[in-house]
């Protein structure tokens, strides 16, 4: 099969799995609409918000009059963690808005066996669903006075339990019994049937399948629940997480992009300034630059590994080339945007060469450097937990990679979660920096 | 005829040569003469080189032919004798008001005491005593302007050279700061070379007004003008009055029409 076409049966997979998943978008879409709807209704009986933007009577189309809205932002969030708590039974939700949950607790059933000579038994399975972490209940089972045994099973909820129900029977499936039908309803070889609580299927080979109902919950080693996450981020934060404590953790992962982006931005900056103020550096890096740029830092991953293993220089190493041509394009732009009037003019008031760098170029090369940075950041946060899913023994990325190899999902939902926090810490850290350092940002 | 002293422009040519292979006679043989202390306005359609003499004369450009004397030293770069005003966004945007206009003292090493008094004597001049401390981006258009005079003089240059340095303000402001323009003229004695597209403000500000003509950039005519003398100590709106104004704005606005027609004419014939 030709890449072509192996490419267009992907697609096809990947077309079918977004139209199974387009009910669910417009659901989401419709429910978006619905919140505005009551929003608008509830807006009415608050007093009317008195700034400029109520008085515009065109808004559709106007940038400036569509600013956050906050409410939408707080429901948003909301429904988000109403969502997980419902999907996942949480304690913090009531329990009206759970989605029905796994079956536990007794359930139980008839079966009707058939002999060779054509006659009919009947019997009863009694089934006990317990939950996970639970000890199995031990079952009496009364086998009964007729041939065909009762029996008993207790049964994890999640899981199926095939059940030999011939073991106990006077006639077994090699005296050529067989099952016939399930409380009253008929069923063959490889058939189905749904009892309450239940799933019944009897296998090719004659066996009993016995599945109970899983609800809509998910299972929490898929989605744990809200409080399972906290549960663990309070005992790693006290206990530590695989031989180090959570704030090792953050603090390593940190520490690697704060090292990095320091060193990224102490070559990168004086690189730039050369770039911007001599053809010949700008000749000689220009190609370098301009080809390592598109190269994903992911990318350099293996090769910082195999030249500097999986220690923290590995890792510094692989940062400061993230952070490196970031900041070296960042002063390059800065430099380059001065507006020639700015040098002209200083030139005319008497200021030397090295006076116009550190009095005109430098200042006026702050911002670029200011958004160079913070985007540089933000690249070398998204790097250093790549890293660490590679290869590292402690960190945020690896945090989450150790948890995976272990199903630690809690874990590994609450590494994400720190994960973003500390983004957007840090974003919100180098926004209120700019916003003290250079305050005549885009008003020139 | 050459003097000593001011500004003497000889037989100034300059011809930029194109990426193309081609080039553009921005400026044939231009003569001028500006004794220390005189006040010329130069108007001209777009293209005809005004600001291109202008960076020459600053020392931003290196003329093809002939050469500039400012007080008989040849001009060979930018220096602090030659003041420049440009029309916006020249200020240096992270240095507050007082900074920016104490910039060139400071970069000769004057010192610190003297800057101050320096800077504050001039804004109050120019009626920004109470900004001192502002940001020059939470200015008006207006007051910039007035900020970079100011700046432009703390230096004492023997020449200020503007380039439509009231281009990008609004009739009224622009008016005000005409009145300011001529008050510093007469109170600091400086030359002054002032282009604008206005020919109102070139009546107004200019003792001796040039008119240059386009293809290749010459001067086209001079006149000598008595309205900016007046205007130093009446309302400008007073010396429009003067029976004269009238007369010579439509003479020098006809000659500006026809230049341009003739320059559409030309367009149109090339295509
Ligand atoms: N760096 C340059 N390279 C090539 N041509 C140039 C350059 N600078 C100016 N010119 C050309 O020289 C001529 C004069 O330009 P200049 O800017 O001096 O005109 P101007 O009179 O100041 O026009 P305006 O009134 O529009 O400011 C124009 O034709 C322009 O295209
Ligand atoms: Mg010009």
């Amino acid at each position: 099969m030709s890449i072509f076409t192996q490419l267009i049966s992907e697609l096809l997979g990947i077309l079918a799995t977004f139209v199974m998943v387009l009910p669910y978008l417009i659901g989401y879409v419709l429910l978006i609409m619905l919140t505005l709807g009551i929003w608008r209704i509830v807006r009415r009986f608050m007093t009317p918000k008195q700034d400029f933007g109520a008085l515009k009577t065109v808004t559709f189309g106007d940038e400036s009059a569509v600013t956050s809205n906050s409410a939408a932002s707080v429901i948003s969030i909301a429904l988000i963690f109403v969502l997980w708590g419902s999907f996942t039974g949480s304690r913090w939700l009531p329990s009206v808005l759970h989605m029905p949950g796994a079956f536990q607790g007794e359930a139980g059933f008839s079966y009707t066996i058939e002999l060779p000579d054509g006659s009919t038994q009947d019997a009863t399975v009694d089934v006990v669903v317990f939950g996970a972490g639970e000890t199995p209940p031990k079952l009496s089972v009364d086998e009964g006075a007729q041939s065909a045994k009762n029996d008993g099973v207790a049964i994890q909820a999640y899981r199926n339990k095939l059940l030999k129900w011939d073991a106990n029977d006077e006639f077994s499936r090699k005296d050529g019994a067989k099952i016939i039908a399930i409380n009253g309803q008929s069923i063959a070889l490889d058939g189905e049937v749904f009892v309450p609580n239940l799933r019944v299927a009897v296998t090719p080979k004659g066996t009993l399948n016995i599945e109970p109902n899983k609800g809509v919950q998910m299972e929490p080693i898929w989605l744990p629940a809200p409080e399972a996450v906290k549960d663990r981020l309070v005992e790693i934060a006290t206990a530590g997480f695989k031989n180090f404590m959570l704030v090792e953790h953050l603090g390593y992962s940190l520490f690697r992009v704060i090292v990095g982006f320091f060193f990224g931005a102490l070559v990168g900056i004086p690189l730039g300034y050369a770039m911007g103020l001599s053809d010949w550096f700008r000749g000689w890096f220009d190609p370098i630059v301009e080809f390592m740029r598109p190269v994903p830092p992911l990318a350099l991953i293996p090769l910082v590994i195999i030249w500097a293993g999986i220690g923290e220089v590995g890792k510094i190493i692989l940062l400061f080339l993230a952070a490196l041509w970031i900041m070296a394009i960042a002063a390059r732009a800065g430099v380059s945007g001065v507006r020639i009037s700015k040098v002209h003019a200083a030139y005319s008031l008497g200021a030397s060469k090295w006076q116009i760098m550190r009095y005109v170029i430098v200042p006026n090369s702050l911002p670029e450097i200011f958004t160079g940075a913070r985007v540089a950041m933000g690249v070398c946060w998204g790097t250093v937990v790549a890293a660490e899913l590679v290869a590292a023994e402690k960190g945020a990325g690896m945090m989450i990679m150790v948890a995976s190899k272990f199903q630690q999902t809690d874990v590994v939902i609450l590494g994400i979660i720190l994960i973003g926090a500390i983004g957007f810490a840090i974003d919100m850290l180098m926004r209120w920096a700019e916003k003290i350092m250079v305050p005549w940002k885009g008003r020139g | 005829m050459t003097t000593d002293h001011g500004l003497n422009i000889n037989n100034l040519s300059m011809r930029f040569d194109l990426p193309n292979g081609g080039s553009v006679q921005a400026l044939k043989n231009v003569n001028l003469n500006l004794k220390s202390g005189e006040l010329m306005s130069v108007l001209g359609p777009s293209g005809c080189g005004k600001t291109t003499l202008l960076n020459i004369i600053a020392g931003f450009l290196a003329p093809t032919e002939g050469e500039i004397q400012l007080n008989a030293s040849t001009v060979t770069g930018p220096s602090a004798e030659r003041g420049m005003v440009f029309q916006q966004g020249a200020l240096f945007e992270w240095m507050s008001v007082r900074e920016n206009v104490g910039f060139g003292p400071k970069m000769k090493g004057t010192p610190r005491g003297e800057i101050r008094e320096t800077v504050d004597h001039l804004l109050d001049t120019v009626g920004l005593g109470d900004f001192k401390e502002k940001a020059v981006y939470e200015l008006s258009g207006g007051m910039q302007q007035r900020v970079a005079l100011a700046r432009c003089l703390a230096n004492d240059p023997d020449v200020i050279l503007m380039d439509e340095p009231l281009g990008a303000l609004d009739a009224l402001t622009r008016e005000k700061m005409q009145s300011l323009v001529l008050k510093l003229w007469k109170e600091t004695g400086k030359t002054i070379i002032l282009i604008t597209h206005s020919v109102e403000e070139a009546l107004l500000l200019g003792e001796r007004l040039l008119v240059m003509a386009p293809r290749p950039g010459r001067i086209h005519r001079e006149y000598r003008l008595p309205f900016a003398d007046l205007g130093v100590d009446q309302d400008l709106r007073e010396v429009k009055k003067h029976p004269d104004y009238a007369e010579k704005r439509e003479e020098i606005l006809s000659m500006i029409w026809d230049m341009e027609e003739e320059i559409m004419g030309r367009m149109e014939a090339q295509s």
